[in-house]
């Protein structure tokens, strides 16, 4: 997927419901009532995309990607 | 002639700080060998890098199963027995499957709408410690009770049965002997079996184990083994955080005064406590069912590897100063509750009863201190989850 159109992603295939894109980057990640990732903001900006870009660092699964620019 | 490597796990000397030799450890390879209680040799990961690459690499297997896997204890050499294994002891796809059926009581919202629960659990405990007076043991009476009460709730396991589960999990846990150990787990096994029963006749049974029960997706052999399992990993952990915490903020009196006057700097601190602890690194045992390079070394398929978070928290090249205290840095990438799949599953609870457990503590009883010097508390075996076992505590 083309990071100039969707920048943050959330893989529901390898999530394993952690939680901790949710506590990391609230607004830009929830979980849904199975506990699976939900992007909610899918093109941050200035602090929002620092959050996101720890919350990518920080989930242990892999379900968390986030784009290089933030177009 | 070649000297054995040396034994890991190691003894803690102060319950709330790592083995001393792990420093030198952690000045060696990033991949080194060390000999386990089996008396097997296997890899020490001591680099926080590698330890993150290997706990998400699909070539390691959890199954306690499995020849090589790393035995470090008579709890794990009994898991080793086992037909059945516990969720921490699964292997995808089934491990995923499972975990998945939990998820719904753990995240992060249902987690935050049991605050009020916890904190009346919390304000409960400290009632009666303030009614009987000092002295009081911090661990039997507060960190040890509270988790239980918590967790219990979450699972639907009934309190009126809990000296019955506390006292054969402390006999299962902390035995040094193999048949102890087995039967202790034979005998809660087959409590949470009868309890299944029991819930699939009530249709509105509490918690998770209600949820669950006659659901359809889970037999009730693995249901049970889950309940065990959740019962003992929810509370065990969590109640030697926030003794071992509790510790360190009374040897660290100036930062513990930082957080009792800023009500939000528990959220950091309770993210440093868990780095600066790391008791959980018998979670962190894998076996490669592959050949895996890395870091110029060559694990074979079928070696065992020990990833403790002991020392990868204290990886200098990503925590300054690692051996200091610092309730302000951002501890945020901490290891603590494992990393990869099998990533702590409860987590957050855990973060919210510390958080709360760790300010009620020092509101309600402010002049609160230990009545023994740290260094006079007693560790526990390497092997087991660290913590301690009681905390002599007055005001």
């Amino acid at each position: 997927m083309a990071a100039d159109t969707t920048s943050v992603e959330g893989d529901q295939r390898v999530c394993i419901g952690a939680g901790v894109c949710a506590l990391t980057a609230p607004g830009i990640f929830d979980q849904n009532e199975d506990g699976l990732v939900v992007v909610l903001t899918e093109a941050p900006s200035g602090e929002a995309w620092d959050k996101a870009l720890r919350a990518e660092r920080l989930c242990p699964s892999g379900a968390v990607r986030v784009g290089r620019s933030s177009g | 002639m070649t000297t054995a490597p040396p034994a890991f796990p190691q003894a803690r000397v102060c319950p709330h700080l790592p083995p001393p030799a792990y420093e030198e450890l952690r000045q060696g390879p990033p991949l080194s060998r060390v000999t386990t209680h089996a008396g097997q040799t296997a890899w020490l990961v001591t680099r926080y890098h590698v330890a993150r690459t290997l706990l998400k690499d699909p070539r390691l297997s959890s199954d306690r199963r499995r020849p090589g896997f790393p035995v470090i204890s008579v709890q794990v050499a009994l898991l080793t027995e086992r037909k059945r294994q516990a969720l921490i002891g699964m292997d995808p796809p089934e491990h995923d499957i499972q975990r998945r059926m939990f998820l719904p009581d753990f995240t992060l919202k249902k987690v935050r709408e049991r605050r009020a629960d916890i904190e009346r659990i919390v304000n409960e405990e400290l009632d009666k410690i303030l009614d009987h007076g000092p002295p009081a043991d911090l661990f039997t009476e507060f960190a040890l009770p509270v988790p239980f009460r918590v967790i219990c709730r979450l699972l639907g396991a009934p309190w009126e049965d809990h000296e019955f589960f506390q006292d054969a999990i402390r006999r299962l846990v902390r035995t040094f002997d193999t048949e102890e150990g087995r039967q202790a787990g034979r005998e809660l096994l087959t409590y949470f079996e009868q309890l299944v029963t029991d819930f699939k006749k009530t249709p509105d049974g509490a918690g998770l184990i209600g949820r669950l029960s006659g659901s359809g997706r889970i037999s009730d052999d693995d249901l049970a083994l889950a309940a065990m399992s959740l019962l003992i990993a929810g509370h065990e952990t969590t109640a030697a955080m926030i003794s071992l915490g509790a510790v360190t903020l009374m040897e660290n009196p100036a930062q513990l005064a930082a957080i009792r006057a800023n009500p939000e700097a528990i959220v950091p601190a309770v993210e440093e406590l868990l780095r600066f602890q790391s008791i959980a690194d018998s979670a962190n045992l894998r076996v490669a069912t592959d050949d895996i390079e890395i870091d110029g070394v060559l694990i074979k398929a079928g070696e065992g590897l020990l990833i403790p978070g002991s020392l990868a928290n204290r990886d200098a090249e990503i925590f300054e100063s690692p051996d200091t205290f610092d309730a302000n840095r951002d501890a945020g990438g901490h290891i603590a509750f494992g990393y990869g799949r099998h990533q702590c599953l409860g987590q957050n609870l855990a973060r919210l009863e510390l958080q709360i457990a760790l300010t009620a503590l020092w509101q309600r009883i402010p002049n609160l201190r230990m009545a023994v010097p740290a260094g006079e508390l007693n560790p526990r075996p390497p092997g087991a989850i660290q913590g301690i076992d009681a905390l002599p505590v007055t005001w």
